[in-house]
This record gives C-alpha cells, sequence and structure tokens, in this order.
C-alpha cells in the first residue's frame, strides 16, 4: 500500500540531488539553475502529496504557484546568464567578481 | 492497488535516477532531457495522487516552456563544458556526504510527520469524480479564497517577462531603425531642399552628396 511516506521519501530524494547538484558543479550555472529546478519540484511533490492525504485541494494551489515562481525565475535567471555570455564570452561563475561583492 | 504500487515504484525510481542523471551528465543538454524524463515522470507521480491539473500543467509548463527554454539557451552559448566540470571528482566526496545526511534527516521528519501528523488520518489519497473533478474544485478555491494571490503571481510572470526583456534586448549600433515620430513630423521644409545648379556644374560638386 502506497501511502504518504513513500511520496515524501521521494521528495526528500530528489530535493537532496537538487543540493548534491549545486555541491558538485559550482562552475556550471545552467546546471545549478536545472538543480534549483530539481529541488521546486520536490517541494511541489510534498505540496500535492500533503494535499491529497489531507483532503485537501490548498496544497495544489501553493504547488501551482511555486511552478509559476519556478517559471518566471528560469526565465530571468537564463535571461542573466545570457547577458553574462555576452559580456564575458565564458559562464564560469566561480570568477565572477566584476561587482566586487 | 498491486498495479499502483508497481506504478509508483516505476516512476519514482525513474524520477530518481532521472535527476541524478540531470546533476551528473557531462553535456548540459543531456541534462536538460534527462529534465525533462524527471519531470514527466513526477508528473505521472501527480496523477497517482489526483492531481490531474497539476500533472498537466508541469507538463506544459516545465516541459513544453521551461526545458525549452534552457535547451535553447545551452544549444546558443559556445561554451567548453569540459572546462566547467573541473573541480567535480573533488567536490564529490563532500556534497555525497552532506546529500546523504540531509536524506536521512528529511526521510526521518517526513516519516513521523507522515505517520503521527494529521495527515496520517487518510489513509489513501483523496479521489475526484466526474461530478467533482479535481480541475474544478481547484477553480472553485482558486478563484475565491486565493483570488488575490492569483494575481500577484500573474503580476510575478508580468515583472519576469519585461525583467527578461530588458536584459537581453540590445540596440546594435548602424542599424537603421523606423523613427515613427520623425517620420511623421517631416513635411516640405525639413524633407525637401532646393538648390540652384549653374549650368555645366555636375551636381556633387554643389554638395548635394551627402
Amino acid at each position: 500500500m502506497i501511502g504518504l511516506p513513500h511520496y515524501l521519501t521521494v521528495a526528500a530524494i530528489l530535493f537532496t540531488i537538487g543540493v548534491f547538484g549545486i555541491f558538485v558543479n559550482r562552475k556550471n550555472i545552467i546546471v545549478i539553475l536545472m538543480s534549483i529546478e530539481l529541488i521546486l519540484l520536490a517541494v511541489n511533490i510534498n505540496l500535492v502529496a500533503f494535499s491529497a492525504f489531507l483532503h485537501d485541494v490548498t496544497g495544489q494551489i501553493f504547488a501551482m504557484f511555486v511552478l509559476t515562481v519556478a517559471a518566471a525565475e528560469a526565465a530571468v535567471g537564463l535571461a542573466i546568464l545570457v547577458t553574462f555570455f555576452r559580456n564575458r564570452g565564458d559562464i564560469a561563475v566561480d570568477d565572477a567578481s566584476m561587482m566586487k561583492g | 492497488m498491486a498495479l499502483q504500487a508497481i506504478a509508483f515504484y516505476l516512476l519514482a525510481t525513474v524520477t530518481v535516477g532521472a535527476a541524478l542523471l540531470v546533476v551528473s551528465a557531462k553535456n548540459p543538454v543531456h541534462s536538460v532531457l534527462f529534465l525533462i524524463t524527471a519531470f514527466f515522470s513526477a508528473a505521472g507521480l501527480f496523477v497517482l495522487l489526483g492531481a490531474e491539473f497539476l500533472a498537466m500543467l508541469l507538463i506544459v509548463v516545465y516541459v513544453g516552456a521551461v526545458a525549452v527554454l534552457f535547451l535553447f539557451v545551452v544549444m546558443m552559448l559556445d561554451v567548453d563544458f569540459a572546462a566547467l566540470r573541473q573541480g567535480f571528482a573533488q567536490y564529490l566526496p563532500i556534497g555525497a556526504l552532506i546529500a546523504g545526511v540531509l536524506t536521512i534527516e528529511m526521510i526521518m521528519v517526513a516519516v513521523s510527520v507522515a505517520t503521527k501528523g494529521a495527515a496520517s488520518k487518510n489513509a489513501t489519497p483523496q479521489t475526484f469524480t466526474d461530478a467533482v473533478s479535481n480541475t474544478e474544485t481547484i477553480g472553485r478555491v482558486l478563484y475565491t479564497d486565493y483570488v488575490y494571490f492569483f494575481q500577484a503571481s500573474g503580476l510575478v510572470l508580468l515583472v519576469a517577462m519585461i525583467g527578461a526583456i530588458v536584459l537581453t534586448l540590445r540596440h546594435k549600433p548602424g542599424v537603421k531603425r523606423q523613427d515613427i515620430a520623425a517620420q511623421v513630423a517631416r513635411n516640405e521644409k525639413t524633407g525637401m531642399r532646393i538648390v540652384q545648379i549653374k549650368s555645366g556644374s555636375a551636381l556633387d560638386q554643389e554638395g548635394l552628396s551627402e
């Protein structure tokens, strides 16, 4: 019988894979953005699983808002990436120090 | 029920395996394709949970828009991806250690919440009928209780769209463009010049060539 813990376990593993991806691909910002998408997908699975097992549809509405923000984040992130590539000719983020931050 | 369990384990395995390949693939184009696989099988998990509307939304928004956007950017940028993988082996042990600890902690918390909390009262996910479908239920709540949040998410998308356009739009110098105001404001004084040509002299000596 597949219950709530099964779905939460899948979401937890997916979340940590996203964190792991950010750790090991520190230079490649494209893979970092994809790892963030994986993390948000894990959050969505959590929200939908709790929504389904609490018999309350509110969690699915919040998952929709997370989806909206994820799409906006991907669009702006990739736009910044393209601008960065035009200025530098490279996308290595570990030596992105133009702003002296 | 057994069929449901088989479907769950299949979809969960594919989701996790594809996610692992997203972060470890050598070629970022392959990463994007594995990301699409992960989203497809996560949509299958949503269907198993009875959230059909969100499953379709995931496929339309992620596979149809976000993943294709990633694919465009990866293929458009001419980057040496092998150089970007430097340090992968160096960060692998510490990353795996932190990921392992985080996984164990999160699974322990999640399982205890799922077996002791309010969500443990229902053994099965919410089922929807044809009379009151999942989409209709979402619509009834979204357009009443959460209508301001819905409007705000529209604003978020508008701001993101304007931001992406402003960041990537550039005007190359030397490209002739339409200037509607200047074109409409032309009259015979600004658009026409009358010159007296002396007989026997060439036109370009009168300063007509600009």
